[in-house]
């Protein structure tokens, strides 16, 4: 076949067609994977959720609390810990990290969801506030006015990565006023519990489709 | 069939992307931080060479050449964001490590090259080869510089620990390892070609 000639007609009929063929495939893809990357995500979320949180206890639905969603964890009736989802600006980018608090206040554990910070350096936030190692765990200690030591705190930051780390316990300082907040109106107000998954989904979907 | 395996092992040796043609250079320096990662970009890279390169054989005479390019950016375009939407629902755990790099595919320079000056003029059937080819070879260039690098920065190869990090220079995971490392890797291919 001899080869089109570029006439304005044929310039603009071959890229029309090329474009709704392309268009066409990539929706195609799109409705195939969508299901499976919300799934993706949920269960990342999910997984954070648990990690920590103590173990064997129910997870109510997410609560908004100043711009944070709250998860609150029961044992029965009790209630025992809230993980909260936080996030701060870091050194190169967000940093959105799931920490777990207990029902004083104390750091449970944390969980970094997502981060761009330089690898090898502040990349290490994801291991480094949880080692036992000199001052730089923050695991079981009361958040609320965490620290680093440069700026008069009595946290270790990451060696050469400051800036991360100061963003890292800004974000947990800020998740730990949300769970206070949290728990003032949970004491004024009664709070559901649900203990199957499928509610849980429903409900942060509606939750995203409201916002 | 002397040609067929002439096209298939040029990509890979003689007319390397990384080593000999320097092309890429952005993901190569950029990805290449271990070498899981430098073998999944190289994968992907390759999986869209050889589609594109397939479409665009198919389509050469169908496409007008006043707007080839443009044509070609679409096709290109196109697969990558379904890799990147496949990528995203059943690897996740390589998307959040690439997922900023994959759509840097688009712009790489190998594929639209290999378009341009393979697919554009050669029959189906040798096209698909050279994205073969071209994608063994820089998938192959990538895993060997991620491997190296890896090996000094971080202490270990396809995350298996071979000594302990603390003795490992983090530059190499860094930005100017990655141009120290690629240019010693350039310096060797060079030295032994020659012979």
């Amino acid at each position: 076949m001899a080869k089109l000639e570029s006439t304005l007609q044929n310039m603009i009929l071959s890229l029309v067609i090329i474009c709704v063929v392309a268009a066409g495939a990539l929706a195609g893809v799109y409705i195939l994977t969508k299901a499976n990357i919300d799934a993706q995500e949920k269960a990342k979320q999910q997984a954070a959720i648990l990690a920590v949180l103590p173990e064997g206890c129910e997870v109510a639905d997410a609560e908004e609390v100043a711009g944070l969603k709250l998860y609150k964890a029961y044992q029965g009736e009790e209630w025992v810990a809230t993980a909260v989802e936080t996030s701060e600006v870091g050194f190169d980018g967000p940093q959105v990290i799931m920490v777990g608090f207990d029902a004083e206040g104390k750091v449970l554990n944390y969980v970094v969801l997502k981060q761009t910070e330089t690898p090898g350096l502040g990349a290490h936030i994801d291991h480094w506030f949880k080692d036992v190692k000199g001052n730089q765990s923050i695991i079981g200690r009361q958040a609320g006015a965490l620290k680093v030591k440069q700026d008069g705190g009595d946290v270790d930051a990451i060696t050469a990565a400051t800036i991360s780390s100061r963003a890292f316990l800004k974000a947990i300082n800020k998740a730990y006023a949300a769970y206070k907040d949290g728990n003032v109106e949970a004491h004024t107000g009664a709070s559901q519990l649900t203990s199957s998954e499928e509610t849980n989904v429903e409900q942060s979907n509606e939750e995203e489709g409201a916002l | 069939m002397n040609n067929a395996m002439k096209t298939l092992t040029n990509g890979i040796l003689k007319e390397n992307p990384t080593f000999v043609l320097v092309l890429g250079m952005c993901p190569t320096l950029a990805t290449t931080t271990s070498a899981v990662n430098g073998m999944a970009m190289g994968l992907a890279t390759m999986f869209v060479l050889i589609c594109s390169n397939i479409v665009i054989s198919l389509l050469k005479n169908l496409i007008p050449d006043k707007v080839r390019i443009p044509a070609f950016i679409v096709v290109i375009a196109t697969f990558v964001t379904i890799v990147q939407l496949v990528m995203q629902a059943y690897l996740p755990g390589i998307y959040d490590v690439l997922g900023l790099f994959i759509p840097l595919i688009v712009v790489n320079c190998i594929v639209l090259g290999r378009a341009e000056a393979f697919a554009a003029k050669n029959s189906v059937g040798l096209s698909a080869l050279d994205g073969i080819g071209m994608g063994l070879g820089f998938t192959m260039a990538l895993t060997i510089l991620g491997a190296v690098r890896e090996l000094l920065g971080s202490g270990s190869v396809f995350g298996l620990n071979i000594y302990n990090d603390q003795f490992a220079a983090l530059i190499f995971v860094l930005a100017p390892g990655a141009f120290i490392a690629l240019a010693y890797l350039l310096a060797i291919v060079n030295k032994l070609q020659k012979k």
